[in-house]
């Protein structure tokens, strides 16, 4: 039997790597790799909520999250009122906009999506994590006059959403080199060369991934506020169960021994 | 007629009292006896045995769960998304219950799916377990039943367009096809008709069919006695028997299985709870991202796959393409033909043969290979249902038939395996063409088994079955 799953393993990853082999082969480029240390850093996703209910709550809703579930990130009711609360809304209330989805439309060419759960949405099982995409997407926005907002993105050519952050990056533009295909050499490829800053903004290039890293904290936090919790559960759960299994374990050896 | 009513002897504490009173108007304690403390199962029980009875536990989870879920979840389409996100979030412990909910899912489907093969390779389904076995096959469509409108629920990009294609693929059968997809939807595209009617048959009717289904098997299942690795009957005329007639190879179900089964859940369980709190999207296989997105009928996803369990009868479908449905009508003619020249019935039997063959190519090119690929998948499925009357293996287990029967199954297992992963992946060329092959042999395993299964020869079958003391 053991042999037969072991030639089945065997067989197993031969077919999968003929097939996957085949077909890797995809656009778009890499995704950098979200600093996960800022999900337990509670400064930064504060200055991650600051950020988002400044810059994205205008057009973007988080309507399935309440302005009081921020206390999580260790914010008292009354600094979320004063801080973060600027038209009126109860603490208790949802993330929503006055924005009107179809005035947005005509605006923008699309609808701007809720964004309570976008870290959640954008993984991608071969790319990277949703805020891997998030922290990538934010920070590859470049100039673009043939694009209707003068902005492209690199992560997701010819978006419609402009450079909402560009006064804290500046402005840039991204240099592009025609290159010759390697698997057909009829066709050449429009290679992103490098982004040139063409104004400077309020945050130097660091300062600028640093605060993109809390915004992608907080909004990968509000994508599932119960997962700091989550964890902490599993863990006793698991110590639990690993208790009960030796006391299972026991028990099932004590009465099976008389069985002859 | 009613049983002659016993008395509790003189001096006997409340509990004896109330259990004869119970007892002399249900049979409780006979209850007891016929299925746990009196059920004898084989005692050489190995692993593979485990698998049953987590299947119970996971039923268990998911109607609990459900019961919960269903508490807060609101079945209408501009309400539904932003329901489950509440349970996520403002019901207390709702995520909790979600996530047991939606990795029950898919834990149910590795656990039932293990458990089909130890019945197939053990021979589970041979005479006289067929009816615990066709029962079982009832509990797996109800279960793909079950899951594939459950998957709705959630009102997300996957939901919604999984379930818009599956059901326009009802719409390829001939004549009556896309009246039935209609009825189906209960209205044109899937819409807030479609969520309620799948909510009502998630909740209700399924799950009624399902336990019905489940108490039948499990029935069934004592009646004849549990097979086991040796595919021995310790219940036989022939088997050995103590002085009360209990089969020497046989223990108690309680208390010998239910500690074992103690022992097997705690273990399913620190896997099952390390995916409930570690990994609930376990990579996008058991929680798929795209579905975090709320359904939006104008925008079709690049890519739309089932959920995993499915996708090895989704490639089955996806893989009957014109060409297969050539080498369809191919294997057929030549089927027929030898038939005829090799068959060893009369000329008219031999003409039938060849009058069907033909009937067969002749429908197989007039409907379209899509209404074909829809047939071959929901075969793949019933064609379980016949397989105790396709084996005609002289021996039931594994361990006693020919060693290349073993490779037979291995292949069939890696193909069931390859059919899934490829389900998963968009189409390529190589993806099909393997498909293909992978569906034929999936087709051949089970057509063809009343003639390789006899062939070769099986070793000697034990008296008793092999145990070992622990």
């Amino acid at each position: 039997m053991k042999k037969l799953i072991a030639t089945l393993l065997t067989a197993l990853s031969l077919g999968m790597g003929l097939v996957s082999g085949a077909q890797a082969a995809g656009g778009g480029i890499e995704w950098d790799k979200f600093p996960k240390e800022k999900m337990t850093d509670m400064a930064a996703l504060q200055n991650g909520a600051k950020l988002f209910v400044n810059y994205c709550l205008n057009c973007h809703a988080a309507a399935f999250n309440r302005y009081n579930r921020l206390r999580d990130l260790g914010l008292t009711e009354a600094q979320i009122k004063s801080n973060l609360l600027f038209a009126g809304e109860k603490v208790g209330e949802t993330m929503k906009v006055s924005l009107d989805p179809k005035q947005a439309k005509d605006w923008f060419g699309a609808t701007p999506p809720d964004l309570t759960v976008i870290a959640r949405s954008r993984a991608d099982g071969a790319k990277g994590s949703g805020a891997d995409y998030l922290y990538t997407y934010l920070r590859t926005y470049y100039r673009d006059e043939t694009k209707a907002t003068g902005w492209n993105n690199l992560a997701f050519p010819s978006v419609a959403m402009p450079h909402v952050l560009w006064e804290l990056q500046g402005q840039r533009g991204a240099k592009f080199e025609e290159v010759a295909d390697p698997h057909d050499h009829s066709k050449t490829m429009h290679v992103f060369k490098g982004f040139e800053q063409l104004t400077p903004g309020t945050l130097d290039a660091r300062a600028y991934d640093s605060a993109v890293g809390d915004l992608v904290a907080y909004l990968q936090w509000m994508g599932e506020p119960a997962q700091a919790q989550r964890f902490r559960l599993g863990v006793l759960v698991l110590l639990f169960l690993s208790v009960f299994t030796v006391f299972a374990w026991r028990l099932n050896a004590s009465y099976w021994k008389d069985v002859k | 007629m009613a049983a002659e009513f016993k008395e509790a002897p003189a001096g006997a504490g409340a509990g004896e009292k109330l259990l004869t009173w119970v007892d002399n108007r249900f049979p409780a304690s006979k209850l007891y006896k016929e299925h746990l403390s009196e059920y004898y199962a084989p005692k050489n029980f190995n692993w593979w045995y485990i698998f049953g009875s987590l299947a119970l536990v996971v039923l268990v989870i998911q109607i609990v769960t459900g019961i919960f879920l269903v508490m807060h979840y609101k079945p209408d389409a501009t309400l539904a998304f932003a329901s489950v996100e509440y349970i996520m979030r403002d019901v207390p412990w709702g995520w909790l219950i979600r996530y047991m909910h939606s990795t029950g899912a898919s834990a149910f489907f590795v656990v039932v799916y293990l458990h089909m093969f130890r019945g197939l390779i053990y021979g589970s389904y041979r005479k006289p377990r067929e009816l615990v076995w066709i029962f079982g096959c009832g509990i797996f469509l109800c279960l793909m039943a079950e899951a594939f409108m459950g998957y709705l629920l959630p009102w997300g990009q996957m939901s919604y367009w999984g379930a818009q294609v599956i059901v326009n693929l009802f719409a390829a059968v001939p004549f009556v096809g896309p009246d039935l997809a209609l009825l189906i939807r209960g209205d044109f595209v899937v819409g807030d008709a479609t969520l309620n009617r799948f909510f009502s048959f998630h909740v209700i009717a399924v799950p009624l069919v399902l336990l019905g289904l489940v108490v039948a098997h499990i029935i069934a299942l004592h009646e004849v006695g549990s097979n086991n690795p040796d595919g021995v009957e310790i219940k036989g005329p022939k088997a050995p028997k103590d002085a009360k007639g209990h089969p020497l190879d046989g223990v108690p179900f309680h208390p010998y299985y239910t500690v074992h089964d103690i022992y097997a859940l705690s273990l399913f369980l620190i896997v099952f709870t390390s995916i409930v709190f570690f990994a609930p999207e376990l990579g996008g296989y058991f929680l798929e991202y795209n579905n975090f997105i709320p359904a939006d009928p104008l925008k079709t996803p690049a890519h739309i796959a089932p959920v995993w369990y499915f996708t090895p009868f989704y490639s089955m479908l996806r893989a009957t393409t014109d060409t297969m449905v050539n080498v369809l009508v191919g294997i057929i003619g030549l089927g027929a033909l030898l038939a005829v020249i090799k068959g060893s019935f009369g000329g008219k039997a031999k003409l039938a043969v060849l009058v069907i063959a033909a009937a067969a190519c002749f429908l197989l090119k007039i409907f379209d290979a899509k209404f074909w690929g829809v047939v071959v998948m929901g075969g793949a499925v019933v064609i379980l249902f016949f397989l105790p009357w396709l084996d005609h293996s002289p021996v039931k287990s594994i361990r006693y038939r020919p060693d290349w029967h073993k490779y037979v199954y291995t292949v069939f297992v890696v193909f069931f395996l390859v059919l899934g992963y490829l389900g998963i992946q968009p189409p390529t060329d190589i993806g099909t063409l393997i498909a293909q092959v992978g569906t034929l042999f999936y087709f051949g395993f089970f057509l063809l088994m009343p003639w390789w299964s006899k062939l070769g020869t099986p070793k000697a079958v034990p008296d008793r079955v092999t145990f070992h003391a622990h």
